[in-house]
């Protein structure tokens, strides 16, 4: 019954979404308003649908109704409620259900920020997200409906694969997917300008808030992503180029590129046309993302089941969303012109850099990803990129970024000069290189030639962050939000900057064989091995190591490494022990038993790693932070002028 | 029960992850971790040879470690995997003529786009110089 | 073409690189041999039915063979056994098994049990051979020609349309020349 209930909400919710679609981009092209007033009744409905299937899908879970095919491959008697729930989006069919859900929720936010503009643009962006709507429920329901029944209903279900049955599995895809989805609201804001044929300062202020909480979002998602990786898989590793994690970063390093640009364009009306392009880009790699995760084209081991007939037809709606953005792009955008300059050193310079160098970071983690699939199609031969060609070819865009970020910040809009701010500046860059080295020579032995550089950038764009807000508490002058969520952010970034430079550079790993009561010595920590001992859980049984950790005597804790078999589905998993010591985190990985007592272990400090997730999330803060500024409350009125402190400004130069 | 659980462990095929035997020579010990964590696994294709918990996994390093006790060069030992088992077991592509693409697209792209970034600012400043007004200007 | 249309026209590159990786995605976990036109590897290994005999590459040069790797512990080679006892009965070429990282107790009863497809067994007991042949999977067969050449490999299960499109011919194709030369 409730299935059932769920899959007709679904073919109504798609239905609503055509309808909201066809009124939102006919409605004003034939100018009716009877139909633009239809648009936001129809987002409502659809909302309503997709939330009455969402929920159809969460109680067939919950109840264990095992005739649900669906409910029946992912989930188990003996599982437990909470990853009973979480299962939901566990697999290809639900994870697509979760899409179309929090696109129905976006779209309902988007109905409600959007009431205050113009009515016909209005339309059209909500018409733009109908489309999207649309394409996605009708491939859901054509290739992957999740309340398919099983005849006769199973016994018992086939349980969660038991690497996801882990509370990264709650967070991770929910929130990442809310930025993937949420980059199709800046997406149909330049569709709506598009088909408007008109682009100005107001549609950039009006699409930033939006960009920026999709990128908040992304930035949180990707960091959660990161996170259950590293504790989950057992050998400490964090971002390995995945083509599944790269699907998640291009669209982030876009978001990133697109957030800057729309400054330019609110703030002058320049590049225009490169950020419609830039909006159009983003989402459509958040598409292309899902074709890759889901069609079978790439060899990973986060891909979902995958089949060509589900590529196929993700690839025609990519080539209709896309191909048609594309399309509309290059027959409206030589329209966008503007007449504004700005000088060499000026901030829409520093910008135009950002952007160039994000634009081919991306594009380099692009031609990486898609590689293997470009030779193998052109019969060059099967290919294999990994780490060892990302990490230099990324870290050529990145590391000039990093370098002129300190800079830009300071540079005044138009006009170049950074006057009195240009001492700071220099003095800022000293104690920067001075901390990088120190920190990399004093407190630790190793590293590379890179490691003062990254721990020195840093730490410079964290003390040039902080230059304008210092200066604006030392005068008693108010921060706006805007400037305080873009320092948040940098400093974030700093942080992530210095964290990554020390775990890439500071690692010490072991692998060793112990028996009971032996110990390991690795740097300063020394691992003491207690045996091991039978443990049992809710829904699979295993061994349980016993580790004492201490540091230069000193005890640090008590560790238990375990190994599970879940009994269900027979896998082994490895659940290693993850402790944070000072700024350090210690991981402990069970390894194989080597008979008579002897087991192998693996041995791993990481110094500064858990700060690297801790920065993510201090960036979206600034994201947050950056968004509530009272310029974007309203729909016209123009933000309030707040000189640049410190800098030279024309009159007082006189 | 214990001896039931420990007998599972013996069944399952994977042998988890870690090769815990150690080289005789830290230099030795370096090239043996650098070598088996730039392989890729061929059956877990997204792992690396370190990582990797299957058999043929744990075979691979030990051919590799007695490869480097042997006296064999880091060169040597990667061609015997790459005659074998092709170029898609290394995680870094080669700079061959089929690669060549792939090691020059972002050198390329950064060039052109720093070239095109200059042009734009290059038409921007020159427009600023004929502009005589100063609207105030704020920041963010 | 203004620049406009730059990213319209990547975009439709790139839509058609993706068709044809979903074309050819059911192959996409296949590695192609880099032994192919190369010569096998040498080998001499003790046999499986009597451990002081030994089989080698030397005793085989001079004619055609299929290598076959395989195990008891591997599901699809149960699945291939039968093809492979259908080549034995056609008897134009001899197989030769190479028992990979398995039980000799297990190994024996079982040809016992199913049947014999091989002319000789060689014993890889600790995987070093298969390595040398870059076999990653089990069931794997070469196709080596009588100049010790690895003509074609074949990775999973050989099929009957492999067995007909693929084997056979090379091995009449290679007949043909004698037959030529003693007719004239």
């Amino acid at each position: 019954m409730i299935p059932e209930l769920g899959q007709f909400a679904l073919i109504l919710a798609m239905l609503l979404a055509g309808l909201q679609a066809f009124f939102g981009i006919v409605g004003p092209a034939q100018k009716r308003d009877r139909w633009i007033a239809a648009v936001t009744p129809a987002v409502s409905g659809q909302f309503v649908m997709v939330a009455t299937a969402m929920g159809c899908l969460v109680a067939s879970f919950v109840a264990n109704d095992f005739s649900v095919a669906y409910v029946a491959e992912n989930s188990n008697s003996a599982l437990p409620l909470f990853y009973r729930v979480a299962a939901v989006w566990g697999s290809h069919s639900g994870s697509l259900i979760l899409w179309i859900f929090l696109l129905a929720c976006w779209t309902l936010a988007a109905a409600f920020g959007t009431s205050r503009l113009p009515k016909p643009f209005a339309s059209r962006v909500l018409g733009v997200l109908g489309l999207i709507s649309f394409g996605f429920l009708l491939y859901t329901l054509a290739t992957s409906n999740p309340f398919l029944r099983l005849d006769p209903p199973w016994p018992d279900g086939e349980d969660l694969n038991p690497i996801l049955q882990d509370p990264g599995l709650a967070g991770h895809p929910p929130i990442l997917y809310t930025g993937y989805v949420g980059l199709a609201v800046a997406f149909a804001f330049a569709g709506a300008a598009m088909l408007e044929g008109r682009l100005d300062k107001d549609w950039a202020r009006w699409t930033r808030p939006w960009t920026t909480a999709a990128w908040a979002f992304l930035s949180c998602g990707i960091a959660l992503g990161s996170w259950w990786a590293y504790y989950t898989l057992g050998w400490g590793g964090f971002w390995f180029w995945d083509p599944v994690e790269n699907a998640s970063f291009m669209p982030w390093l876009m978001a990133t590129a697109l957030i800057h640009s729309l400054a330019v364009t609110e703030k002058r009306g320049l590049f225009k046309s490169w950020t419609l392009l830039l909006a159009v880009l983003a989402f459509s790699l958040s598409l292309v993302g899902t074709f890759l995760v889901r069609s079978g084209v790439l060899v990973s081991v986060h891909s979902f089941a995958a089949s060509p007939t589900r590529g196929t037809f993700i690839l025609a709606f990519l080539i209709v969303m896309i191909g048609g953005a594309l399309a509309l792009y290059a027959w409206r955008a030589p329209l966008l012109k503007s007449d504004a300059g700005f000088e060499l050193t000026a901030r829409e310079s520093f910008l135009l850099f950002n952007n160039i160098l994000l634009v081919t970071a991306c594009a380099t983690v692009f031609a990486g990803t898609m590689a293997p699939l470009i030779s193998s199609a052109l019969g060059l031969g099967k290919l294999s990129v990994g780490p060892p060609y990302f990490n230099p070819t990324f870290l050529l865009s990145i590391l000039p970024l990093l370098a002129l970020l300190s800079v830009g910040i300071h540079a005044r809009w138009k006009r170049g000069s950074l006057g009195d701010r240009a001492r700071v500046l220099i003095l800022t860059l000293i104690v920067a290189a001075v901390i990088g080295c120190a920190i990399v020579f004093g407190l630790f032995t190793g590293g590379r030639v890179l490691s003062p550089i990254g721990v020195g950038l840093g730490v410079w764009i964290i003390l040039s962050s902080l230059i304008d807000p210092i200066d604006r508490l030392r005068r008693h002058i108010t921060i706006p939000r805007a400037v305080l969520g873009m320092t948040i952010a940098h400093i974030g970034l700093g942080l992530f900057v210095i964290s990554i430079t020390s775990v890439e550079a500071f690692t010490a790993e072991s692998d060793v064989a112990l028996a009971e009561g032996a110990t390991a010595k690795l740097g300063a920590y020394e691992f003491r091995f207690e045996g091991v001992k039978p443990i049992e859980g809710p829904n699979y049984s295993g061994v349980g190591g016993t580790v004492i950790v201490t540091r230069n005597g000193a005890p640090v804790g008590v560790m238990r490494p375990e190994k599970r078999e879940y009994w269900v589905q027979h896998t082994v998993t490895t659940a290693s022990s993850i402790r944070m010591y000072r700024t350090s985190n210690i991981l402990i990985a069970l390894g194989q038993d080597l008979g008579g007592g002897r087991w192998s272990l693996r041995l791993q400090v990481r110094p500064l790693v858990t700060f690297i997730w801790l920065a993510a999330f201090i960036m979206a803060v600034g994201g947050m932070v950056a968004i509530s500024d009272r310029r974007y409350r309203s729909a016209r009125v123009e933000a309030p002028a707040v000189s640049p402190v410190g800098a030279v400004t024309r009159s007082e130069a006189g | 029960m214990a001896a039931l659980v420990a007998s599972l462990f013996l069944w399952a095929r994977p042998a988890h992850a870690i090769a815990p035997e150690q080289m005789p020579t830290p230099q030795l010990e370096a090239r043996y971790l650098a070598l088996i964590h730039g392989f890729r696994c061929m059956q877990c294709q997204d792992e690396s040879l370190a990582d990797s918990p299957v058999n043929l996994a744990a075979d691979m390093r030990r051919e590799i470690r007695d490869m480097l006790l042997a006296g064999k060069s880091d060169e040597q030992i990667r061609d015997f995997m790459v005659s074998r088992y092709g170029y898609f077991i290394l995680f870094k592509p080669p700079f061959v003529l089929k690669t060549a693409w792939l090691w020059l697209t972002p050198g390329v792209l950064l060039l052109v786009g720093v070239i095109t970034a200059l042009t734009v600012i290059r038409r921007r400043a020159a427009l600023a110089a004929t502009d005589l007004e100063d609207n105030d200007l704020t920041d963010a | 073409m203004n620049r406009f249309t730059i990213p319209l026209v990547a975009f439709v590159l790139l839509v058609a690189v993706l068709a044809i990786g979903i074309r050819q995605s059911p192959e996409k976990d296949l590695i192609p041999s880099p032994l192919i036109g190369k010569p096998a590897p040498d080998f001499s290994l003790p046999s499986l039915t009597d451990p002081g005999q030994r089989v080698s590459s030397t005793q085989l040069r001079g004619h055609w063979y299929l290598f076959n790797v395989w195990g008891t512990w591997c599901y699809a080679c149960r699945d291939e056994h039968p093809m492979l006892l259908k080549i034995r009965q056609a008897g134009v070429i001899p197989v030769i098994g190479l028992d990979w990282k398995d039980d000799r107790g297990d190994a024996l009863s079982f040809l016992k049990d199913q049947g014999d497809p091989y002319q000789s067994i060689a014993v890889d007991h600790d995987g070093s051979e298969a390595i040398m042949w870059g076999v990653y999977g089990a069931p794997e067969s070469f196709l080596v020609d009588p100049q010790g050449i690895v003509v074609n490999k074949f990775i999973g299960p050989i099929t009957e349309q492999q067995w007909q499109q693929q084997i056979l011919p090379r091995l009449s194709m290679s007949a043909a020349p004698a037959s030529a030369a003693s007719s004239s």
